[in-house]
């Protein structure tokens, strides 16, 4: 399947094996208004189409504002999309009761950034988890106690760190926890926001480790948002590239990150810092600034430091086209592909 | 007492030496106890070259700065020991930590100035930035005020800030982050400094901004011929800016040595650990063995395991020993000397030949 007629949502193919479609994504946050001001639009999230496959992990990526957690969130149904669909499992989301999307809920957990904000100070470890795994159903107290061991040694913390409260931990631990209370409810499917990003690196290479372990012996489902290209490729089988809202370039990690198609994942990636000091630099620099996203540019999104638009980028929004065999770009510049 | 033995020695340092700081501690006191924050740092910054401080969050980067600067937040926290020997323009050579508070604040309004992380937290919300670097440069050089206004406009181009004669008037909400930053970076050159003080400038900015920092302030460097301490936690960040490298751990530098050989051969586990841990992108890293199989496995990150040990509750003899898979008994009895194992390449690894 091709993209979709002009005007519609840009459809990237659906795969039998697809756990996650989210089709057409649309968020806008109305703001403003007060003290005389106008009220305005901010176009969050816009047109976003991509799946995740059973036993994945697909990368989010772009800069602060491009729209990644409000996809995430939206996902989740933490927000309500504007427009569009997402459709888990086969079931489309937005059309769940309530019962049914507590059950849904179930299935799918988010890890954050900031593991301390997202713990609760006043609650021990052993309390954060058991209310995780007795939110659905009671539990008898011995199994409460067994399961919460098992999920501490899970991610790699010690039993006997059970009873003490979060701020009696490192970063790095207590992403652990955030991540064994996620995994408490047995999710198929995490959306990790940001959730190595404020770690230090030798942490984070302990806490990307076990990621990796999670999805090969749990089979799990990520959605994984960052903005460390080297990361994102590292842990990811596919990439999503997002600028302003919209997505620029959809491909397997190795091959959008060798080979680039988008002028946007170009810059990016030649802009991300090579830890070596011997190694060739050839620099994209882009010019200016990422413009205000109430007051998004017409056509193409990047035009405005993109260093190969010309003035056709102004009047069409590209459309998101397979430019090779599950590769996806949304720039009409084919000569430069 | 560590004070009285520094002081014995007699203070000289290299001419191509800008600021040589030897054995400094700094002290926090919390609950009753003494938190060392900073407890033995010795650090070279050569002159006209940027010396990047790499080490993990709590390792003392900050306060190794802002000791310099002098602005560690008395009484809660002291210099206790060491020195920084450091020669100013008339060529004289001062120990900045001891030196009087007034003459201190000359050295830090016309030869040493400092940018922060955040750029918001240290400009003034209720000033136009022109009017900020105005006044910086007219109690700097004693201009009068229109010529402190052109010298603002002037700056604001120095650091490319497109449109300058418009900006100048604006206030810093309505500038975007890296353009904040720039700002800061203005002010800071405002005095025409010997040395730079930049504590993780590009840290809260996006990738492609960041790279329009570096590369300015790579150039800056480069034109006023100043020394930079460059302080940062990415190693790539590091490999982009620095001519020399130190990394710090636990309140200590456990290694210096020119970029090259730090990124070559680090001859420090931590280092070493610290190198190998960090995920490259592929098309840097031709060689790296991974599976490419969709949904398949990848290679384990060597990571280093455990974390940082807390300043209030440091290990004996090496802090990183806890951590280290190199560690033997005697790294755990005292703290090993930072010691010259190449020209130019110090380390404080008892195990440095093994590496
Ligand atoms: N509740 C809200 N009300 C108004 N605007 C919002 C709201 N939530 C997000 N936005 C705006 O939507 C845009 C996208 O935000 P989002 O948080 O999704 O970006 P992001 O890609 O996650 O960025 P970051 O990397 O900084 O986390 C931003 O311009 C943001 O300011
Ligand atoms: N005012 C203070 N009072 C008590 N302890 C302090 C104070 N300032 C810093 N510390 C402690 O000193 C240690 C070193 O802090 P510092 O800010 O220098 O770390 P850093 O290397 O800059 O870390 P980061 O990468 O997170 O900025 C930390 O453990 C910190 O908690
Ligand atoms: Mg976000
Ligand atoms: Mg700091």
């Amino acid at each position: 399947m091709g993209p979709a007629a002009a005007g519609g949502p840009t459809a990237v193919p659906s795969r039998p094996a697809d756990l996650l479609r989210v089709q057409g994504l649309r968020k806008h946050f109305p703001v403003g208004g007060g003290w005389g001001r106008p009220r305005v639009v901010v176009k969050a999230v816009e047109d976003v189409s991509f799946a995740v496959p059973r036993g994945h992990i697909v990368g989010l990526v772009g800069e602060s504002g491009s729209g990644k957690t409000t996809v995430g969130r939206a996902i989740l149904r933490l927000i309500e999309p504007t427009a569009g669909r997402v459709e888990f499992d086969g079931t489309d989301v937005a059309k769940l009761g309530a019962a049914a999307l507590r059950r849904f809920r179930q299935r799918m957990q988010i890890i954050f950034q900031d593991p301390y904000s997202s713990l609760n100070p006043r609650m021990r470890v052993d309390e954060i988890i058991a209310e995780a795994l007795t939110a659905q159903a009671p539990m008898p107290r011995a199994e409460r106690r067994d399961r919460t061991e098992r999920l501490l040694l899970r991610v790699g913390l010690r039993p006997e760190q059970m009873r003490r409260y979060p701020h009696e931990f490192s970063g790095g631990q207590r992403q652990r926890i955030g991540i064994a209370r996620a995994l408490a409810v047995e999710p198929d499917f995490i959306v990790a926001d940001e959730a190595v990003s404020a770690l230090d690196v030798s942490v984070q290479a302990q806490v990307l480790n076990l990621l990796q372990d999670l999805r090969e012996d749990l089979g799990l489902t990520m959605l994984f948002i960052g903005h460390d290209l080297a990361v994102v490729e590292y842990l990811c089988d596919e990439i999503v590239v997002m600028y302003l809202g919209r997505v620029m370039e959809i491909g397997p990690s190795e091959e959008l990150c060798a080979a680039p198609s988008h002028p946007y994942t170009r810059a990016l990636l030649s802009a991300a810092p090579i830890p070596d000091p011997a190694a060739p630099r050839s620099r994209i620099v882009l010019k200016g600034d990422i413009p205000s996203p109430v007051e998004v540019p017409s056509g193409c999104v990047f035009r405005t430091r993109c260093p190969h638009s010309v003035a056709a980028c102004a009047t069409v929004v590209p459309p998101l086209v397979e430019v090779a065999p599950g590769r996806f770009s949304a720039c009409i510049r084919e000569d430069i592909r | 007492m560590a004070m009285a033995e520094a002081a014995a020695e007699p203070a000289a340092i290299a001419d191509e030496t800008l600021l040589q700081i030897e054995g400094l501690r700094t002290h926090f006191r919390k609950d009753g106890a003494v938190v060392r924050s900073v407890d033995g740092v010795d650090l070279r910054i050569p002159r006209g070259r940027t010396l990047a401080v790499v080490g993990e969050s709590g390792s003392g980067k900050s306060v190794t700065s802002l000791s310099i600067m002098r602005l560690i937040p008395e009484p809660a926290g002291r210099i206790v020991g060491g020195r920084m020997l450091y020669r100013d323009r008339t060529g004289r050579l001062l120990d900045l930590a001891r030196l009087p508070v007034s003459e201190m604040r000359r050295i830090r309004g016309g030869e040493i100035s400092m940018i922060f992380q955040e750029p918001m937290t240290s400009l003034n919300p209720v000033f136009t930035v022109g009017d900020q670097i105005a006044e910086a440069v007219a109690l700097h050089a004693g201009k009068d005020r229109a010529e402190a206004r052109r010298v603002a406009v002037e700056m604001l181009r120095l650091v490319e800030i497109p449109a300058a004669e418009r900006r100048v008037d604006e206030y810093p909400h309505q500038m975007s982050g890296g353009m904040r930053q720039r700002v800061m970076i203005a002010l800071a050159l405002s005095c025409r400094p010997s040395l730079l003080i930049a504590d993780e400038p590009t840290t809260a900015l996006d990738v492609t901004i960041q790279a329009q920092i570096l590369d300015l302030m790579r150039r800056l460097q480069r034109e006023i011929g100043m020394s930079m301490l460059f302080v940062t936690h990415n190693l790539g960040v590091v490999a982009e800016i620095a001519h020399e490298v130190a990394v710090m751990y636990a309140g200590r530098v456990v290694e210096q040595a020119g970029v090259e050989a730090i990124f070559a051969h680090p001859r420090h586990p931590y280092t070493e650990g610290l190198i190998a841990c960090i995920p490259r992108l592929r098309r840097h890293a031709p060689g790296q063995q991974r599976d490419r199989e969709p949904g398949g496995r990848r290679h384990r990150l060597v990571a280093i395991p455990g974390s940082i040990p807390s300043p209030a509750a440091l290990p004996p003899g090496c802090a990183f020993a806890p951590r280290c898979s190199r560690a033997v008994d005697a790294c755990r009895l005292e703290i090993p000397d930072l010691v010259e194992v190449a020209p130019g390449h110090r380390s404080r690894c008892l195990r440095w030949r093994d590496l």
